[in-house]
């Protein structure tokens, strides 16, 4: 029963990534990825991963893949016009991947456990403790560094998206050093005699523009057949 | 212990890492199926240390798996914002205009 369940999982994550990847409208490859993430959750409870499964699924599923759907709809992209080159590039990712896979699958096979694996494990899996309680027991004492390092990789995320696509507000108020000097007149040295009031000298004030004249309106005469005149 | 044995999880991983790399190579233009590509080589890499934790009865696979999926969240947040900006200045995400700068 479970290997039936393992087959069809992993037989619908595969066919999903090669949808992910082959897919004309990104929208699609976006669901197909979504798809993909859901059956690897599965894969992962089959494993005996039970925390990873959910966190695969709410972390990738309700916010990752959602971001991607986001911004797939948001850019006016002409997607078509984007996989122009797919035909030509397919020959030399063919055999990219066919040799990646084939060095994987040797690597694979050829490859065995050390005798004595069982008693060079760091943390073995306690019995009788579900999955959860068993990673919180060696995250927050043994791995707290790699904890945190994990929560500073999500701050330094957070301030990069925000920094990259802050963009200042076109009616904010705040000074603008630079455009206040390098406007027309506004700056202007003056020598005021010693003594000399405001009465004097007057307050300066920068050149005021007149305002733009109202032209009166050019009253449209050709077109009329010229009847009238 | 493992149920269906470890050479099943790691064909699968290996199938989704070639096709994650695959991916990159036939969508050169887009830089969203790019980013999805590399989320696919990610989830087939943290399946490999799910399965491997699983097999040896080791917990430390899925710690690390954990970090995998911190660095993958990350990844996607920063290059969707790369990739928003991108779009605002040039209005395209072609891959292939990205040189602007080289000489």
């Amino acid at each position: 029963m479970t290997v039936a369940a393992f087959y069809l999982f992993a037989a619908v994550l595969v066919a999903s990534a090669v949808m992910v990847v082959t897919s004309r409208n990104p929208v699609h490859s976006v669901l197909f990825l979504i798809l993909a993430f859901f059956n690897a959750a599965a894969l992962f409870l089959i494993a005996g991963a039970e925390f990873l499964a959910m966190i695969l699924v709410i972390v990738y599923v309700g916010a990752v893949a959602v971001l991607f759907l986001f911004v797939v709809m948001m850019l006016d992209v002409d997607f078509a016009k984007l996989r122009e080159g797919f035909q030509r590039y397919a020959p030399i990712g063919g055999v990219v991947g066919a040799i990646l896979f084939l060095e994987l699958v040797l690597v694979f096979g050829t490859w065995t456990f050390a005798t004595d694996a069982a008693g060079l494990r760091l943390n073995p899996t306690p019995e009788g403790v579900d999955n959860t309680r068993a990673l919180g027991r060696i995250l927050y004492t043994d791995h707290v560094f790699l904890f945190q390092l994990a929560g500073l990789i999500l701050l330094v995320a957070m301030i990069g998206a925000i920094v990259l696509t802050l963009r200042g507000k076109p009616t904010s108020k705040r000074q603008d050093v630079a455009r206040q000097i390098a406007r027309a007149g506004s700056v202007n040295l003056r020598q005021p005699p010693l003594g000399a009031g405001l009465g004097q000298i007057g307050i300066e004030r920068p050149p005021v523009e007149p305002p733009p004249e109202a032209k009166p309106k050019q009253v449209e005469h050709a077109g009329h057949g010229g009847g009238h005149h | 212990m493992l149920a269906v044995g470890l050479a099943h999880y790691l064909t699968v991983s290996a199938i989704l890492f070639t096709l994650g790399v695959l991916g990159i190579f036939l969508n050169r233009k887009n830089v969203i199926v790019i980013l999805m590509s590399v989320e696919l080589i990610l989830l087939s890499v943290s399946l490999n240390l799910v399965a491997f934790s699983a097999t040896l009865g080791d917990l430390t696979g899925q710690v690390f798996a954990m970090l995998i999926l911190t660095v993958a969240a990350a990844e996607a947040a920063i290059g969707l914002a790369i990739v928003v900006i991108y779009f605002r200045n040039r209005g395209t995400i072609e891959v292939e205009d990205v040189s602007t700068l080289k000489g």
